[in-house]
């Protein structure tokens, strides 16, 4: 079952940012979403995941399937990297952490706090969280911020795992994973401001 | 269920979770009492009822304004949101965490602090019925008005000024049931109006607070 969007317009604060967005993810599949700051990459990904509902358009396919990252990470600063982590693998229906764990060499900070984590630790802490869930469709806005090469490297081969097995991934970001991925560059599909009216017309 | 239960529970027994704060509150109040009315035991425990019972909302309101705000402020909210576990029972698992860390343990507290307020002997048993049946809708009330201004900066006084006046009535039938109580009147009525309270904020208000809750997030 593959993720489809069909002529997609959003809005953030009222204000439209992207129109006539479709893209067809199949399983298997990364898509890498492009475009410059304030365009509504954030946005986007925030209606695909359903948090909040498109002006115009249709998304199949996402119900219960997705999985999303945010800029922040969820973490609780009084718990430790396993508690975390277990956390959310029950909250997902209880699966091991050990596979998450290794697959970002946070065995040694397990027992942690994720308070006094790096930066780098607590984005691979919280992309570790994307393991444990189990759900199909990856969403991701900038997994890599705060992330060094090797970290990099580690995510782009859990990106990598997951499509082997299946699962699909849509991912925000600017640098280059080294993933058989297509692109989408969402710049052109920048919504219009709305059209003068009659009555803007006489206002102005 | 069980684990964003859990993780609440231990999140507000660890360091810096805000646990104790509203019972510091309530026993403040209660000591300061008898300093700021005086000696008369009398008067004392005509007033106790009320002065316990407003301790305990008072407490019950300073920890509301960290109830959502923290999930917000770390993005758990927004992966809450997209987790298996629907909204609505999200809000009332916190409501619960709320109330099993600072309900209860004024439930707990009042009667050992009604003796410092001098109590009447038969109002210990309302006191603590009443505060057991009240502070629940109180957690749940307090849930709503903290969906509802989740992501404001500084939300806590909007917070109070919008939970004040939806927690008069379980105030004025909860501290009516224990001043009956205490005074050997029957306590049929506020006592079925409170628990009617109760009842119908459990029954209705998750489903308030996660409409709410869903706006907030967008």
């Amino acid at each position: 079952m593959s993720l489809k969007v069909t002529d997609l317009s959003i809005a953030r604060g009222g204000v439209p940012v992207l129109e006539g967005v479709a893209f067809t993810l199949a399983d298997g599949c990364a898509l890498i979403l492009r475009g410059p700051n304030g365009i509504g990459k954030t946005t986007l990904l925030r209606t695909v995941a359903g948090l909040q509902p498109p002006l115009k358009g249709a998304i199949e396919g996402a119900e219960d399937r997705i999985a999303y990252a945010a800029h922040a990470d969820g973490l609780k600063p009084t718990l430790t990297v396993a508690e975390n982590l277990t956390f959310w693998a029950s909250v997902f229906g209880a699966r091991g952490i050990d596979a998450a764990l290794a697959a970002y060499q946070l065995e040694p900070l397990k027992d942690r706090h994720a308070g006094n984590l790096s930066a780098g630790q607590k984005r691979r802490l919280g992309l570790a969280r994307m393991l444990v869930t189990g759900r199909p469709v990856w969403v991701m806005d900038e997994p890599t911020v705060s992330l060094d090469k090797e970290a990099v490297a580690m995510f782009a081969d859990a990106v990598r795992g997951h499509l082997a097995n299946g699962g699909s991934a849509l991912i925000a970001t600017h640098i280059d994973l080294g993933l058989d991925a297509e692109v989408l560059d969402v710049g052109p599909h920048k919504a219009k401001p709305a059209a003068l009216d009659d009555f803007d017309g006489d206002f102005l | 269920m069980i684990a964003l239960l859990m993780r609440d529970l231990k999140l507000a027994l660890r360091a810096g979770g805000g646990f104790g704060l509203g019972l510091a509150f309530f026993l403040i109040v209660t000591v300061l009492v008898p300093f700021s009315v005086g000696p008369q035991s009398a008067l004392l425990g005509k007033i106790a009822p009320g002065v316990l019972w407003l301790g305990a909302l008072l407490a019950c309101l300073l920890s509301l304004d960290r109830l959502l705000a923290l999930d917000w402020e770390d993005g758990s909210l927004d992966l809450l949101a997209t987790a298996p576990l629907p909204l609505e029972s999200t809000v009332t698992i916190k409501a619960l965490a709320h109330w099993l860390t600072t309900g209860l343990p004024l439930v707990l507290a009042a009667p050992v602090l009604g003796v410092l307020l001098n109590l009447p002997g038969p109002g210990y048993l309302w006191l603590v019925v009443s505060l057991l049946l009240g502070t629940p809708a109180l957690s749940v009330i307090g849930t709503f008005g903290a969906a509802l201004t989740v992501g404001l900066k500084r939300g806590g006084l909007l917070l109070s000024l919008l939970v004040l006046p939806l927690y008069v009535p379980t105030l004025i039938f909860g501290a009516e049931v224990a001043r009956r109580g205490a005074e050997g009147f029957a306590v049929q009525m506020p006592l079925l109006m409170l628990a009617g309270i109760s009842a119908a904020s459990i029954a209705l208000l998750p489903f308030a607070s996660a409409a709410v809750l869903r706006v907030n997030l967008r």
